[in-house]
């Protein structure tokens, strides 16, 4: 990115001034030389005027945002690591929040979310039978803005819920989980299941009355797990006891305690969220390899349908 | 529009209105102690309960709304073959020239950004105004009255009241998230893909609903009306904790045991009849599903008589006649599976129990269904 030089052929003329020697000479000199050296500044300042042309953009961006031609356009989706889920191009009706309610969109912001403001939480929290609600405590009164963090983190959660059936009530009601979407419907509805143990395991971390019971009924109904559970049917007969069966392995004791609060933590901060984020990844993979967004499709009539294929 | 939908003109809606507003005034005499009712509702975590009611009741008019449009085109391009060579075949607007497809930069991208900033406002303004619940410090030796799961469980608590903890708690459970996921291989239907439409696609879109509506009413029933002792308390009703209710529950051998047929209270009597009995209820569900799946669209004219009602009836519709046609027999049965043991079963027993009182309809000494 060479800025050019307007006085390239001003060089000759100079020379011929040096000749001339003395004093005066190397003045003149010093100020041509100057003025030649502002004139350049000038005009390499004006080419920064447009930062999209730098090489310091370039490198980020590699293609230019600033005009929208077709190309730029494209390659503005294409060229973005976050943006190349999507494709370039879509059906010009699916953009409309009437069709997809946003809701798939929503519910992965909503993920992101919580992602972001879990982290800040984990600062703050030692998942321990002593520091545990104390921390909580801590959160809610001196943690600057502590508070808000930790009802966003709430409430993004159960907003997530929300938007989760929502979602799922939207692809139902457009066929959108119809051939060739079949799998993606079952990838969805792993993640339907994934959100809610995310929201279930997160619900005791607080060790207060409501979270300790809440996971208590909970977990009292993997006692009567047939076959893995010490109250289940045949659970006794093939040996299960309070102190070996699925509840005694998800609490990591026979009790909701310490064990039970870390398990917890971990399956919440760690386990679930990489799970889930591998099932969205491949969520978001599928839905561009199906064909992009289902609808809106043009409507087929009763007429058209063909014999079923034997 | 492209195609303009004529409707006439009219004033059902301030039927509706004042319709609805005589209901909720009537519901709201009823309530003996507001402070109940409100101490609930603004539970916090009850708070999103609140919230998803009326978003779920927008949403499904959204969806039907939309899907009649499209009824409604169908309707008209059936009826005119010309027309649906060359029609676009949506209710959007189009003009020939118009791109099919348009930009994601930024058409789609910026309405991302715009939901974002709207999604993070809420979220700013509602973790501004309501506070996340805090009780007291865990404590084992002081259970909660009533202790309840996280609200999105409910549903399967409220399941414990009707079903032993094995089936409430894990075939339950189980069967509803595998259920869900044969729902499409099971819906042999390739019409309505990608567009909303419930004539087309009543049975598969009504069996959704059932089931989706139902988990929102038990999560309902269970934030609502579940109060100390998991007791039924109606809306508006005092939470009294020291409430007893005498257990007027009986099983179902029992019940017609009184009629004079003591032997069924014993074995093995007693299994075979319950057997009978869940076997003949499995047969009805399945009879009404398949009765079900073969009806047409019910229209206005079908309520002028009886007689032309119980043609509804009584005869299939041609195009659901070819749908089941297309439907393989492996298809077929699990759809039914699942249909009877999820989605009949449990009203069902809903039924027996807060109506009739009956516990169980199925006693072993292995299982009680
Ligand atoms: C963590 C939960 C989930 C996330 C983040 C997510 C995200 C998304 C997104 C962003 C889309 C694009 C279209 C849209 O926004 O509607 C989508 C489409 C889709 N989702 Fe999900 N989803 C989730 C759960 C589910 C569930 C529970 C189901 C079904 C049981 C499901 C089934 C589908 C299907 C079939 C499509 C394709 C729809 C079409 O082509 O019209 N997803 N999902």
């Amino acid at each position: 990115m060479e800025p050019e030089r307007p006085d390239e052929n001003g060089d000759g003329q100079q020379s011929q001034g040096l000749k001339r020697g003395g004093a005066a000479g190397v003045v003149a000199r010093a100020r041509a030389q100057g003025l030649a050296l502002k004139e350049r500044a000038e005009a390499e300042a004006k080419t920064y005027k447009d930062p999209q042309q730098t090489q310091l953009w370039k490198s980020i961006f590699r293609v230019s945002h600033d005009r929208s031609d077709p190309r730029n356009r494209s390659l503005a989706i294409l060229s973005n690591v976050f943006l190349h889920l999507h494709p370039a191009k879509i059906n010009r009706d699916a953009t409309r929040y009437s069709f997809t309610w946003g809701m798939g969109g929503i519910t992965f912001y909503l993920f992101i979310v919580l992602t972001f403001t879990g982290i800040l939480l984990m600062f703050y929290y030692h998942p321990t039978k002593v520091q545990a609600f104390r921390d909580i405590l801590y959160l809610e009164h001196d943690v600057p803005f502590g508070k808000l963090l930790r009802n966003m983190h709430r409430w993004a959660a159960h907003l997530m819920i929300i938007t989760t059936w929502l979602h799922m009530f939207r692809v139902v009601l457009t066929g959108s989980y119809k051939r060739p979407r079949e799998f993606n419907w079952c990838v969805g509805v792993v993640l339907l299941v994934l959100t809610l143990l995310l929201s279930f395991t997160g619900y005791l971390l607080p060790d207060d009355q409501l979270g300790f019971w809440a996971v208590t009924v909970g977990t009292n109904m993997a006692r009567a797990t047939p076959g893995f559970g010490s109250e289940g049917p045949f659970g006794p007969q093939l040996g299960m006891t309070p102190f070996n069966d699925v509840r005694f392995g998800l609490l990591g004791g026979s009790i909701v305690d310490a064990n039970a609060l870390l398990r917890s933590y971990i399956w919440h901060c760690i386990g679930i969220p990489v799970v889930a984020s591998l099932f969205m990844a491949v969520h978001f993979w599928r839905i561009r390899k199906d064909g992009g967004i289902s609808g809106p499709a043009p409507v087929m009539l009763e007429s058209e349908m063909k014999a079923a294929k034997k | 529009m492209a195609m303009a939908i004529e409707r006439p003109r009219s004033n059902r809606w301030l039927l509706w209105l004042v319709g609805s507003l005589a209901v909720v005034g009537v519901l709201a005499l009823m309530v003996e102690d507001w402070g109940q009712l409100w101490k609930i509702s603004s539970a916090p975590d009850n708070v999103p309960i609140v919230g998803m009611i009326p978003l779920v009741i927008f949403f499904t008019w959204l969806g039907l709304k939309q899907s009649k449009e499209n009824d409604q085109l169908v309707e008209t391009l059936e009826e005119d073959p010309a027309l649906a060579k060359t029609h676009h075949r949506k209710t959007h607007p189009w003009r020939p020239g118009w791109a099919r497809e348009i930009h994601v930069w930024p058409y789609l991208v910026r309405v991302e950004f715009l939901a974002a900033i709207i999604v993070t406002v809420i979220l700013f303004a509602w973790s501004i105004l309501l506070n996340a619940p805090l009780e007291e410090p865990a404590n084992p030796n002081l259970t909660m009255n009533p202790s309840k799961a996280p609200w999105y469980f409910l549903g399967l608590q409220e399941m414990l009241v009707y079903f032993d903890p094995w089936i409430a708690g894990v075939v339950m459970p189980g069967l509803l998230v595998v259920g869900l996921m044969v729902f499409p291989y099971v819906d042999s239907n390739p019409l309505g893909n990608g567009y909303y439409s419930w004539r087309q696609r009543r049975f598969a879109v009504s069996m959704f609903m059932w089931g989706f509506f139902m988990w929102i009413i038990l999560i309902i029933i269970g934030t609502f009306i579940r109060g100390p002792g998991w007791i039924w308390f109606w809306p508006g009703q005092t939470w009294d904790h020291n409430a007893v209710v005498f257990d007027r529950n009986r099983d179902l051998h029992e019940i017609i045991a009184l009629y004079g047929l003591p032997f069924l209270n014993t074995s093995p009597f007693k299994e075979i009849f319950g057997a009978l009995v869940v076997g003949f209820i499995f047969v009805a569900g399945g009879l009404f599903f398949h009765w079900l799946m073969l009806r047409r669209g019910l229209e206005r004219s079908d309520f002028k008589s009886f007689r032309a009602f119980w043609n509804w009836a009584s005869r299939s519709g041609e195009f659901e006649k070819k749908l089941l046609e297309r439907t393989s027999i492996l298809q077929y049965l699990t759809f039914q599976f699942f249909a009877i043991s999820v989605l009949w079963l449990f009203p069902v027993k809903l039924i027996l129990r807060l109506a009739f009182t009956i516990k169980y309809i199925w006693v072993t000494p292995w299982f009680n269904v």
